[in-house]
């Protein structure tokens, strides 16, 4: 594959030391003369592109190619829970069908259930060219290894190039164990994805934290593994006329390992947690009467959003502390955030600012909330969300 | 019953950005801290230590300076401690990343039970452990809530799925990812800190693992290539609007069909 190579002898102390200190991740090492990498590297070839001229060098070793030709096709999982599909399974096969239009490969879905035909052949109609259904009552849960050996007889059958697994609880722990038995890359949390034409699927994600976006390939291993979020992707129009098909493939009784037994499907505790929210509603002195919120409450089931609340409102008592935002409060790190009769003190600001996308909604022009916000509007919550969940109400 | 958790040393506080002008890394410090979702595992792990009189090693890869993680784990009640350090384990992907260790559990010793925490702070794939798990042929469970029953050959376990919870059983030995916020880790003892006897680290590099074949390991055994980094777009657009109560909620369902929120 691919080394780094250190030419000691182009070095002296000086540039040593300013390799060490370049590293980001401390990963360079000076002792005795020798210049060494240590396993705290990362492979960001900064020493390479910003080090002095020379001194570190990127060596790209020939190995044996993958034949990238017995590999065709994108195939994506399809998430579900008693057969209801995951609208992740959507998102992917939209972003599936994009990518291979750059290829002209085929779309392949891969289904592991019980009882689950029905909702199988309804996967053709969103551009699936190959539905493949494991259908067995052992199937009905979410079984690990069981379900390895099956995605394993379906990537033996099907060979797709590109294989998009949702990053959702199932996904994550079902991914990286077919990954590890093909030993081949997988990219968690990609937020794009791209296809090169010769079949390399490029993957970006945010990484060291999140602040950094990194580009992934997987040049010489097929499949290519990566997961997506929900909602990352969008789910994509319906086709007029569907040709896809559903291919039913024999679950064999080698493939039921029972090393694993569920005992028990239980319905979650719902648990209040606003540091986790994708959408927060969030209100301030600017609800006159605990009555008012009950407006809030609808728009929130309606944008499955958490409701959220400044300091004074949980000191009059109107809400669990747990939902107070702020320096006092949680921080949050939404998608979305929309914020009604909030003036944005520096002590909320600073458990918010953090979200994707403000939107602030406040009687005030002068008001701080403003500063932060990536949409502000200057009005009245009072005359504006009730039109608002009008609209929504309508359009559902 | 014998235990190992896997655990990794991650920068501690601000986390790593790009620098617009000259396109270098910056990071603040170089602080490291045990990576807190491990906290949950090691937790779990003494609990059974406590219950069952299980034994607690812990593992990590990484440079030298992580044996200040493992001392950590020493001080919070670990028994023993494995250290995988080579410069061959480098630039090491999940696949490597898994591999190396799960050759290092293999030295370590015999283990009934391994535990990971589901994710770190600063990789934050959530992969490295289904995928040790994959590499040792034995089974694993993700983001575990409650051990239940711990038996000489089977283990119970509740398991948080996307929207429900699930209660499964499974043979001896597995591997248990521990979901955050399931219990509250001790913190390092002082006492155990002063009395901690020299002796109980072992140290691994290329030359000791079984599979000694350079191919498997860090760079070159990683499928997985970083082509460039950069810094994330950042939502810089900001503005404001005044009109009509219609019009600005027009404007925030424009938003939010736009955005996807609706």
């Amino acid at each position: 594959m691919a080394e780094l190579v250190i030419h000691q002898e182009q070095l002296n102390k000086d540039t040593a030391w300013q390799l060490c200190q370049l590293c980001p991740f401390g990963a360079i090492e000076y002792t005795g003369g020798q210049l060494t990498i240590n396993s705290g590297c990362k492979m960001c070839k900064l020493c390479v592109n910003k080090g002095p001229q020379g001194a570190v060098e990127y060596v790209e070793k020939r190995v044996v190619e993958t034949d990238k030709e017995d590999w065709r096709g994108i195939a994506v999982y399809v998430e579900h829970n008693g057969g209801k599909i995951h609208p992740v399974t959507l998102e992917l096969i939209g972003k599936a069908r994009e990518l291979a239009a750059v290829t002209g490969h085929p779309v392949s879905a891969l289904f592991i259930g019980s009882g689950i035909d029905g909702e199988a052949k309804q996967l053709p109609a969103y551009g699936v060219d190959q539905v493949y259904v494991y259908d067995r009552p052992e199937l009905e849960h979410f079984s690990i290894l069981t379900y390895a050996n099956v995605f394993t007889d379906f990537i033996d059958v099907v060979k797709p190039s590109s294989v998009l697994v949702g990053a959702t609880n199932v996904g994550r722990s079902l991914a990286p164990r077919v990954a590890a038995r093909f030993r081949t890359g997988l990219t968690a949390d990609c937020t794009v994805l791209e296809m090169k034409e010769n079949t390399d699927l490029v993957q970006i994600r945010p990484a060291f934290g999140g602040n950094i976006m990194a580009q992934i390939v997987t040049p010489n291993h097929r499949p290519q593994f990566c997961t997506v979020r929900y909602k990352i992707f969008s789910v994509p129009p319906k086709v007029e006329h569907p040709v896809g098909e559903v291919c039913r493939r024999e679950v064999t009784d080698g493939m039921i390992d029972r090393r694993v037994t569920v005992e028990e499907i239980m319905e979650k505790r719902k648990e209040i947690d606003i540091s986790e929210a994708e959408v927060i509603i969030a209100v301030g002195r600017g609800v006159k009467n605990q009555a008012d919120l009950e407006l809030i409450r609808e728009l929130a089931a309606r944008l499955n959003a958490q409701l959220a609340c400044t300091r004074p409102l949980i000191e009059c008592g109107w809400f669990d502390a747990k939902r107070q935002i702020g320096l006092s409060g949680r921080t949050v790190k939404p998608k979305l955030i929309i914020t009604a009769g909030i003036s944005g003190s520096v002590q909320f600001a600073a458990g918010m600012r953090g979200a994707d996308c403000i939107i602030a909604i406040n009687k005030d022009r002068q008001a701080s909330i403003f500063d932060i916000a990536n949409v502000g509007l200057v009005g009245d919550w009072y005359e504006i969300l009730p039109r608002l969940l009008e609209t929504i109400k309508e359009g559902a | 019953m014998k235990c190992i958790v896997c655990v990794k040393q991650v920068p501690d506080g601000a986390s790593v950005e790009v620098d617009p002008v000259t396109g270098v890394l910056k990071r603040d410090g170089t602080q490291s801290k045990l990576n807190p979702y491990d906290l949950y595992a090691i937790e779990a792990a003494l609990e059974l230590k406590e219950t069952c009189g299980a034994t607690v090693d812990v593992i990590t890869m990484g440079p030298g300076q992580a044996k200040e993680a493992l001392r950590e784990c020493m001080c919070m009640g670990a028994d023993g401690a494995g250290l995988l350090s080579d410069r061959k384990f480098a630039g090491a992907d999940v696949l490597a990343t898994s591999y190396t260790i799960a050759q290092g559990i293999g030295k370590m010793g015999t283990y009934d039970l391994i535990f990971c925490g589901k994710q770190t702070t600063d990789g934050d794939t959530a992969q490295v452990g289904p995928e040790v798990a994959q590499w040792l042929e034995i089974p694993h469970a993700a983001n575990v809530l409650e051990i239940q029953k711990p038996g000489r050959d089977r283990v119970t376990v509740r398991m948080n799925m996307d929207g429900y919870e699930q209660i499964q059983t499974m043979a001896l030995p597995c591997l248990l990812t521990i979901d955050k916020d399931v219990n509250t880790p001790r913190l390092p003892s002082y006492k155990r800190e002063r009395e901690l006897a020299e002796g109980y680290l072992r140290e691994f590099s290329l030359a000791d693992l079984e599979d000694r074949e350079e191919k498997h390991y860090g760079l070159s055994g990683s499928p997985t290539q970083v082509e460039r980094i950069f810094p994330p777009e950042k939502n810089e657009y900001r503005q404001i609007f005044e009109g009509t109560p219609a019009e600005l909620a027009g404007k925030i369902h424009q938003v939010l069909k736009e955005t996807k929120f609706l």
